[in-house]
């Protein structure tokens, strides 16, 4: 494996990478949004999302981005293939992201919400100052986690086509014939970016339970 | 749309099911193996053993399936390790789901206190009594909602290795939509089997939770 194949691999590399961003800054906006749903007061709001939820965690992932690209294409929306899986995975995290949340959310004891409530402060003022500031710090480690699970997670993208690191590793080790080599270094990217990620989920978990011993 | 295609193939589609089943039972099977001796190990008085068996949790956990899967299955056979599909995903779930249970049964072991054995003994319980009651109920019961989610996760996992042509669901769709095209209703039907089949093995490991494991504390 030469400079150039090296090169090749850190090209889908960058490509993993962008695709977590998105998928995770996409997965935040409509993850909160799920876990409010999730949480909120009206009952109906509560029951889809809950469905919305276990359908997510209910199937494979694979599944899940099947079902999106050829859906949209079924649709008759024209998306490149990046487009496509970066909906699937969007899609994906906000039910992960969602349910973690909502766990945060409801972990937050219950005084506080009454006596916000007590303060007469509105539902958003409710949520902004008082409860999402303590769930925010109480999802973190899951949250870190999930993120770990998001990055091994786009390696799928490679099964639908669309050159991701793992796909990047297949097209070179066919080149090569050296999959041994490629393969391991493929597989040690992906553990130089998740295993830091892993440690500060860890400390996180710790720091979480010491402070709240 | 059109599902003439999907319920032409449904008996296969269900058959698919079985071997999805099937891999994932084998998988988790091997999984609990190497969790076991995994602990064991770790508690090795030998450095290097103990320092193997973190690296191989902290390895497998921070790589992508996929790749496990690819190096198994294209990577060894040029180290002289030729293994046909379906026993490849059977040896890489057994791997993966390995490294997730050894965390797991870990933290059930430590759960367990000294004192209730002693308490076990002072209460005039014999050593197979209180192993039975005091130590692996207790501890089964301590890891078996993470265990159990854990099974669900494998199974959903299977998934992915139709990668290497492995004999499950996800296989047998592709092959079907290789047939007809109708890649949106196949997949839409697989996924929606998927989703019954978690649900009712969450319905069962839930049964033997309540029937079995359930018990007051305090």
């Amino acid at each position: 494996m030469g400079e150039k194949e090296f090169i090749f691999l850190l090209q889908g590399l960058k490509w993993t990478l962008a695709l977590t961003a998105i998928a995770f800054a996409g997965g935040i906006v409509s993850g909160l949004v799920v876990a409010l749903a999730r949480t909120s007061d009206s009952r109906t709001l509560a029951r889809v999302t809950a469905g919305y939820i276990s359908l997510f965690q209910g199937t494979p992932l694979l599944m899940q981005l099947f079902v999106v690209y050829y859906g949209l294409a079924l649709a008759g929306l024209r998306l490149e293939a990046w487009q496509a899986v970066a909906i699937g995975f969007t899609l994906h995290a906000s039910a992960y992201l969602g349910e973690i949340w909502r766990g945060s959310i409801e972990a937050v004891p219950r005084g506080q919400m009454e006596a916000a409530k007590a303060l007469s402060l509105g539902y958003v003022s409710r949520m902004k100052d008082v409860i999402l500031p303590q769930a925010i710090r109480i999802s973190l480690p899951a949250t870190v986690g999930f993120l770990v699970q998001l990055i091994k997670g786009t390696s799928l993208a490679a099964i639908v086509g669309f050159t991701e690191l793992a796909r990047a590793g297949g097209i070179i080790s066919n080149q090569t014939f050296k999959p041994l080599l490629v393969y391991g270094v493929v597989g040690a990217m992906y553990f130089l970016i998740c295993w830091p990620l892993s440690l500060l989920g860890t400390r996180l978990e710790h720091r979480l339970a010491t402070a709240t011993r | 749309m059109d599902f003439g295609p999907v319920i032409e193939g449904f008996p296969r589609l269900l058959w698919g099911c079985v071997g999805t089943l099937g891999l994932a039972l084998a998988g988790m099977a091997l999984a609990i193996v190497i969790g076991i001796s995994g602990v064991v190990l770790r508690d090795s008085r030998r450095a290097a053993v103990r320092w193997l068996v973190i690296s191989f949790v902290e390895l497998i956990r921070n790589t992508p399936f996929l790749v496990q899967i690819y190096f198994i299955f294209f990577a060894l056979p040029f180290v002289g390790i030729r293994i046909n599909p379906t026993p490849t995903a059977i040896i890489a779930l057994g791997v993966n789901g390995g490294a997730y249970a050894i965390e797991i049964i870990r933290g059930g072991v430590q759960s367990i206190n000294k004192g209730q054995v002693e308490a076990g003994y002072a209460l005039g319980l014999r050593k197979s009594q209180v192993f039975r009651l005091v130590i692996l109920k207790p501890a089964l019961r301590a890891i078996y909602p993470s265990l159990a989610s854990q099974f669900i996760l494998l199974t959903l996992t299977t998934s992915i290795a139709s990668a290497v042509a492995a004999y499950e669901l996800t296989s047998v769709a592709k092959q079907i939509e290789n047939d007809s095209f109708r890649s949106f209703e196949v997949y839409g039907v697989v996924t929606l089997l998927y989703f019954i089949m978690s649900w009712i093995m969450m319905t069962f490991l839930n049964l033997i939770w309540s029937r079995c494991l359930n018990y007051p504390v305090k």
